[in-house]
């Protein structure tokens, strides 16, 4: 119809990406790894068919969960998790200024400063049940080897965010402290500190909600805590200690939470 | 070809919004809403496509009833109301002709409008339109790229590509500087004028109100107090609308405006406030 | 920070004692909690271990390098199954997401008691880590990829659902208005109002959640979740730290690769 051909003469509207070869370059790279990803998937439904069974047993269990029977290791579990957080979290906490320090480049020369990065960058990029696996080998099965762990993930975490505050300060008020003679330190304590205390404080009580949530889940590679409780309860099919275990891990994060973001309002 | 009897809304909250109003706009008139804040302009207007449902009473547009029709019905009905809006209500991701064109998606199906596949004389018009408010070259450029004036004549452009019989006006000049807001209402009444619309505009503006319009409608705390001309707007009218004020002083400064607005045009509407005033 | 008087002498402090006492209080009681804690744990640590830590780092580190470049072809594919799990895990979470923050959101929920519904979904979701997750599916689907993506796919729908539901509620209500004014449809007020004003957001959110996930994925095989978290966890308790070096080496290199196509995409689109 003539019609039809004026109106796309008329208007049509441009397309998302302009430029043509990029625009067909990124379509056909998602359509060929999509072929591929959805080949190499496999389900195997006989054995998912087999498996319903059990997860019937599971949601059934879970309308009665079991707070009784290992209540002393759930206890312990509990007592563990958060003792290792709270540890933790302290140790990240104070370990991770000096290490910001280093790696803020309006405070430390350039070879600290790379050191200093690549250090938080190495501790980053490590999946905080890697760094588990490490400490299990290195310090023993325990809840040591999960605070260590939780710490290092700390430092790496507050270190990288404190260092990006520092950087972003105020470069008068630096320079208004080195003016009347201030020391290094003294320009820190006085015109760094004060501008990035109330961010670090709120994401330390941030943190502190992570390293609970992460203790939940590396006491299964063996780094102690309530992970390792549920590990066991899993390994044995008790799913009603499961799923008691569960509802204690949900109750207490959902506590965590909210603690922490009452804390973190009142701040501001 | 509208007819408002009766119209009450109630908020649950407690506030009576409007309190029995009554008010028609005849074919081809320009009808003026003022009043303060919170006396029940936008409500009123607000109820006519019932983007606000009324608690009570009709609405007749062109012998439909407006109150009594389902979901379905009432989409087919907003196609006939136009609705411009004080912060332009465009959608700021989508380009200046995609905003025009979405006036007519009460016509066309949801995967065309999608696909934005529209009618040939649908995408003529909206190109006509752009041409007339002036921002042809803008056609694909990001909504919030243009300016509060640029916005408001797509928001302009997108009512009018409704072909709707009757527009409504919300506030279209408070967003804007004082002579941006002039612009606007003239563009708006010529374009009303040459299409013989109907139109019923909300404009805490007195002078513009008097300036554009055929009729003005007072309303206060959720009633008319007034209905008349321009020139029947006098102090007294005034005081009855918004309460004890220095009425001259208004005239006063709104004559030092329309004296030189800016383009050496010389003003040649209604003075609008005090006849007897001297020396203009 | 008051200014107080002592025999007519004016002089600053910077707490008054009572704000003092308090302060010191509270990091009395913190510190006070951590010894305890430090306590607890140190009673149950074998500290004969610990101090051979070091002697076990340098250990690890010595059989480590040189690494184990035979053990890449092993990797590799484990490395594919990794990036799919991700994928596929965020796709599927996204599906699942998107009506459940438009139920979760007080302007487009149609009913309080979906919203709840909505609300405890993604409540549950997202206090619940993958790994645990995946350790409950895996007890229902078996081992491997599918586990990993159900157990992916479940913990991201809460994060993502979250967040779009957080947007919708701000949006912008008058196009919407508008848009209806015209006499559109539901859909098409969908599709012309809220599409675009979520659209960054939603692109946002789910590129941010897929790179989260590709850190997941890489671990999720540990708990038999599929990937190359078991080839890991295999190496570590052969003590094959060369070989285990290797995937370290591998996973890292994604995660980098996967937080710099984040970034640009999220540039791209605000």
């Amino acid at each position: 119809m003539s019609d039809h051909v004026n109106a796309e003469q008329l208007w049509s509207k441009p397309p998302v990406i302009e430029n043509r070869w990029l625009r067909w370059g990124i379509t056909l790279v998602v359509l060929v790894y999509a072929f591929f990803a959805i080949r190499s998937f496999e389900i195997d439904i006989p054995r998912i068919i087999i498996g319903l069974d059990r997860g019937y047993d599971m949601l059934l269990a879970f309308l009665r969960p079991d707070f009784v029977a290992r209540q002393t290791h759930i206890v312990r579990g509990v007592l563990e998790s958060v003792a290792m957080t709270a540890t933790a979290t302290l140790l990240g906490v104070i370990l991770s200024i000096p290490l910001s320090f280093g790696a803020a480049r309006n405070l430390s020369p350039l070879p600290v400063y790379l050191v200093c990065r690549s250090i938080l960058m190495i501790v980053r990029s490590l999946h905080v049940v890697v760094l588990a696996i490490l400490f299990v080998v290195m310090v023993g099965f325990g809840p040591f080897a999960g605070a260590v762990t939780l710490g290092f993930n700390s430092i790496g975490f507050l270190g990288k965010l404190l260092a990006e505050d520092i950087e972003n300060t105020n470069e008068e008020s630096m320079e208004a402290v080195r003016a009347t003679g201030g020391s290094w330190l003294q320009v820190v304590i006085y015109a760094v500190w004060p501008q990035v205390v109330t961010r670090f404080i709120g994401l330390s009580i941030y943190r502190l909600d992570i390293n609970f949530r992460q203790s939940t889940v590396i006491g299964l590679v063996g780094a102690g805590g309530i992970g390792a409780v549920l590990d066991t309860a899993m390994g044995r099919y008790d799913y009603n200690t499961a799923a008691a275990i569960l509802i204690v891990i949900i109750a207490i994060v959902l506590a965590g939470e909210y603690v922490s973001s009452s804390i973190r309002r009142r701040l501001t | 070809m509208l007819e408002i009897s009766g119209l009450v809304k109630r908020y649950p909250s407690g506030p009576q919004a409007l309190r029995g109003v009554d008010l028609t706009v005849k074919t081809g008139e320009l009808v003026a809403l003022i009043g303060t804040s919170g006396a029940g302009k936008s409500t009123l207007v607000r109820c006519i496509n019932r983007l606000v449902e009324p608690t009570e009473g009709k609405i007749r547009l062109d012998g439909t009833e407006l109150t009594a029709l389902d979901h379905r019905e009432l989409r087919h009905a907003r196609r006939n109301m136009g609705m411009i809006f004080q912060e332009y209500a465009l959608v700021d991701r989508l380009s200046v002709m995609e905003n025009v064109l979405s006036g007519r998606l009460g016509y066309v199906g949801v995967w065309k409008s999608a696909m934005r596949r529209f009618p040939p004389e649908d995408v003529r018009r909206a190109l006509e339109l752009l041409e007339r408010v002036g921002l042809r070259e803008y056609v694909d450029t990001r909504a919030d790229q243009l300016s509060g004036g640029q916005r408001q004549r797509v928001g302009i452009a997108r009512a009018l590509e409704q072909q709707p019989a009757l527009l409504l006006v919300d506030e279209p000049t408070s967003s804007l500087d004082p002579k941006t807001a002039r612009q606007i209402m003239r563009l708006i009444v010529e374009l009303v004028k040459e299409r013989g619309l109907s139109m019923l505009i909300n404009i805490h503006d007195v002078n513009l109100a008097t300036m554009f319009t055929e009729r003005i409608v007072g309303l206060q705390d959720g009633k008319i107090v007034f209905e008349g001309t321009p020139e029947e707007l006098n102090e007294e009218a005034l005081t009855k609308i918004y309460g004890e004020e220095d009425w001259h002083a208004e005239s006063r400064s709104a004559q030092a405006e329309t004296a030189d607005n800016g383009n050496g045009e010389k003003s040649d509407e209604h003075v609008p406030l005090n006849t007897a005033e001297p020396g203009r | 920070m008051p200014v107080v008087q002592k025999d007519g002498v004016s002089n600053w402090i910077r707490r008054d004692p009572k704000d003092s006492m308090r302060n010191y209080l509270k990091w009395l009681g913190g510190a006070i909690v951590v010894l305890i804690a430090a306590r607890y744990i140190g009673a149950q640590t074998i500290w004969g271990f610990v101090l051979d830590a070091p002697a076990q780092a340098a250990d690890f580190v010595s059989r480590s390098v040189p690494p184990d470049i035979t053990y890449f072809r092993r990797v590799l594919p484990a490395l594919w199954d990794t990036v799919n799990i991700a994928v596929f895990g965020t796709a599927g979470a996204v599906v699942v997401a998107i009506p459940t923050a438009l139920l979760a959101a007080r302007n487009t929920t149609p009913h309080s008691s979906l919203r709840a519904l909505a609300l405890t979904i993604i409540v549950v979701s997202r206090s619940v880590n993958s790994l645990i997750w995946a350790l409950l599916i895996v007890q229902v689907v078996g081992p491997g990829l599918f586990a990993g993506v159900l157990a992916i796919g479940i913990r991201s729908v809460g994060m993502i659902s979250k967040l779009m539901y957080e947007s919708i509620e701000e949006i912008n209500r008058e196009p919407i208005e508008a848009i209806s004014a015209t006499g559109a449809g539901r859909t098409q007020v969908f599709l012309y109002g809220y599409v675009p004003q979520l659209l960054p957001v939603f692109v946002g959110v789910t590129v941010y959640r897929w790179e989260v996930n590709i850190r997941e994925s890489t671990i999720i095989g540990i708990v038999g979740g599929g990937g190359v978290g078991f080839l890991l966890n295999s190496a570590i308790n052969r003590l094959a730290w060369d070989q285990a070096l290797v995937v370290l080496i591998a996973i890292l290199a994604t995660v980098v690769l996967a937080e710099s196509i984040s970034a640009k995409v999220r540039a791209a689109v605000t």
